[in-house]
């Protein structure tokens, strides 16, 4: 099973529901695993603070000139739509930062003189919290893109695990490559304009993916029937409120979980909701 | 013509709620949004669209029906997954590299504009402001950062400054709304995540060889972190320029559509304002 | 000897474009026939690696000596591997900048400025 969480913006609790769920789940004895795809901010194993046992390089392809075969036809930097390559008198450049690793310029090379080779651009970390697994994707400062890093990710999604994945932000592709093939998205926002907005772009991103979802609200307030109007209107469930109370905002600010009871009673709300909600669509597909 | 660009490791610091005080404290300026993946200025800011310029964010792969054979060619070489089982193009995956057009033996591919979203620009008081709607799934690339910034750049009244509103992250969009810069203001909260966010951003910044002025949000929620984000900030030469108070006319201003410094009786309004004064002597210096 | 201007205009009075990668266009004069010729830079639309695109146009026209104000590392290492010099313009017009360089008066760039994202990372590798 997969659980994606998501909102439009940052900062809505993202992160609070995705890890409180998984450590709750796992206390419960479920088989869990979190795995934090918000690779340019992964903020999960702070409130985790797993025993990190493996890490792996996540490296993508570059390519590389034989520059004793190379006739310097400059035909691999003509057909490069990302400008990655350079082609003068004096040698073949290669700039790896833009590269894409499509490996096209190897296929048209008509004196094969490239091939590709392997660059680190960010990496794996997997550990246990307890008898929870944590995964998180970090990419290096500097590296411009980190789709690679959750394509890696996504490898160690296996079905034997109830897969809770922190996704990043925003709408963009990774979010897309983050969230697709989920069996339940939950969408989390705050009672604010803002959150409203940002509920309305993740609203959009996990309809076109067809995922079945539903929205939790953080820092519940008085304010609610902003997102409460707009949910109703589209025939969306709230499944959880999450109120706003100081001690999460302490327990957030140290790097803690939140191991009240009331909380305990969230994530079960939470979870018994989605289950009820696959076990409806596992029905209807029979 | 100068640029300060308002930036934070991770969403939902205050970023917005900062920008929006800049804005309206600061004379001759046009504003930028460049949070291009969760907009929110165009929210809280008084504006008129006058234009509207389609964004073609690059180029992607389309499939003519009629002249494809379905050998499956494309979908060999094509490392991004982006050719479906029906032999169309995934757009969101379609990364434009063009190798599936280089081995089509048929002639059946080409590479087609990618009309990712659109540029606009209000007419606020006293100035312009710009952002862009993505369409989902899309990148939200270095290029369309670079767009929304250059449509204030283009016009006839060059502005003597420009406000940007960054995105969160460390990756391309970020490294984009950084480039060209006269200062980053860094924005953060009193929270380890908060923390470790803000030591990735103050890295990129650094690597950027940019000035960087720091804000801590709500420092009274956390007295203890925030001493460690000051020193932290202290120990490597980056200058803390402000504490804003947690402050409920903060929620008040969002609630009403309106910068919080327009409140007088705020507490964190005034801050803002004190912060304001110090950053605008240090952008005349630069 | 043919000298390009990153150039915001088409012809010698235009300004100067400060930025080498995302110039409007390269206005190539050759000093021994005063042959004036404009080129459209293709880096300003390219979505990635404007940069490259832009020195890769201006190594192909064959120039001898660049003359911008902001160049990144990426365009710098490509027009150095071609055994490009790089000086470092005034703000004022083409014309002006081409006098400069006659009197040798520009001083020539060694170091790239701002980058977008190539450089070399001080981090963790």
């Amino acid at each position: 099973m997969k659980i994606s969480v998501l909102s439009g913006k940052g900062g809505t609790g993202k992160t609070t529901v995705a890890t409180n769920l998984s450590y709750y789940l796992s206390k419960k004895g479920e088989k869990v695993q979190y795995l934090d795809f918000d690779v340019e901010e992964p903020n999960g194993f702070i409130f985790l603070k797993p025993k990190i046992e493996n890490t792996f390089e996540v490296k993508v392809k570059v390519p590389q000139i034989d520059e004793s075969s190379c006739t310097q036809c400059g035909l691999c930097a003509k057909k490069c739509n990302f400008n990655a390559l350079s082609v003068t008198k004096n040698g073949v450049l290669v700039f790896e930062k833009i590269c894409h690793s499509c490996g096209l310029c190897s296929l048209v090379c008509p004196v094969n003189a490239i091939t590709e080779v392997e660059r680190e651009i960010g990496k794996i970390e997997i550990g246990y919290t307890d008898n929870l697994k944590v995964v998180r994707g970090v990419l290096n400062i500097g590296e411009p893109m980190g789709i690679p890093i959750l394509k890696d990710l996504k490898k160690l999604i296996t079905p034997d695990y109830i897969n809770i994945i922190d996704s990043p932000p925003g709408s963009s592709c990774s979010v897309v490559h983050s969230v697709e093939g989920s069996d339940y998205g939950i969408l989390v926002t705050e009672p604010t304009k803002f959150g409203l907005h940002d509920l309305e772009i993740a609203v959009n991103v996990i309809r076109q993916l067809g995922v079945p979802f539903g929205v939790v609200i953080n820092k519940s307030d008085e304010n609610d029937y902003i997102i409460e109007e707009f949910c109703k209107k589209q025939g969306i469930d709230i499944i959880e409120r999450i109120p706003f109370d100081r001690s999460i905002a302490q327990k957030y600010s140290k790097g803690e979980l939140l191991d009240d009871k009331i909380f305990m009673e969230v994530f079960e709300n939470i979870f018994s909701k989605i289950m009820e909600v696959s076990n409806n669509e596992a029905d209807s597909c029979n | 013509m100068k640029q300060i660009v308002v930036i934070s490791g991770k969403g939902g610091t205050g970023k917005t709620t900062l920008t929006s005080s800049f804005a309206y404290l600061a004379k001759n300026r046009d504003i930028a949004d460049c949070d291009v993946e969760a907009p929110n200025l165009n929210l809280i800011l008084d504006n008129t669209p006058m234009k509207r310029e389609l964004y073609i964010g690059g180029k992607i792969a389309y499939i003519d029906k009629e002249k494809c054979i379905e050998c499956g060619k494309c979908k060999s070489v094509c490392r991004f997954d982006a050719v479906k089982d029906n032999f169309q193009i995934n757009d969101i995956k379609c990364e434009g590299c063009g190798a599936c057009v280089e081995v089509c033996p048929n002639e059946a591919i080409k590479l087609i504009d990618d009309e990712t979203g659109d540029v606009i620009i209000s007419s606020i008081e006293g100035g312009k402001f710009s952002y862009a709607q993505l369409r989902i799934g899309a990148d939200g690339a270095g290029k369309v950062v670079t767009k929304v910034r250059q449509s204030l750049m283009e016009d006839e009244n060059k502005p003597e400054l420009i406000i940007i509103d960054g995105s969160p992250g460390i990756g391309c969009v970020v490294i984009s709304s950084l480039t060209g810069c006269n200062m980053a203001v860094v924005v953060t909260e009193p929270t380890q995540s908060g923390l470790e966010d803000l030591m990735r951003v103050l890295n990129l910044v650094d690597y950027f060889r940019m000035k960087a002025y720091v804000v801590v949000n709500k420092f009274d929620i956390n007295l203890e972190k925030t001493k460690e984000i000051e020193d932290f900030c202290s120990k490597n030469n980056f200058e803390v320029v402000g504490k804003i108070p947690f402050d409920p006319y903060v929620n008040k201003a969002i609630k009403e559509s309106k910068p919080v410094v327009q409140f007088d009786e705020s507490i964190a309004g005034r801050e803002i304002k004190r912060i304001w004064n110090i950053i605008n002597e240090k952008i005349k210096e630069v | 000897m043919k000298v390009c201007f990153s150039s915001e205009g088409r012809n010698l009075d235009s300004q100067l474009d400060p930025r080498f990668g995302r110039c409007k266009y390269f206005v190539i004069v050759d000093t021994k026939t005063n042959d004036i010729k404009v080129v459209e830079n293709e880096g300003l639309v390219s979505e990635h690696g404007a940069g490259v695109s832009a020195a890769n146009l201006v190594v192909d026209e064959g120039v001898d000596v660049v003359v911008t104000r902001n160049i990144g590392p990426n365009s710098m290492k490509i027009l150095t591997n071609a055994k490009i010099t790089i000086y470092e313009g005034k703000a004022d017009t083409i014309n002006s900048n081409l006098e400069l360089l006659k009197q040798d008066k520009l001083n020539e760039i060694k170091e790239p400025r701002k980058a977008h994202s190539g450089l070399q990372n001080r981090w963790g590798r």
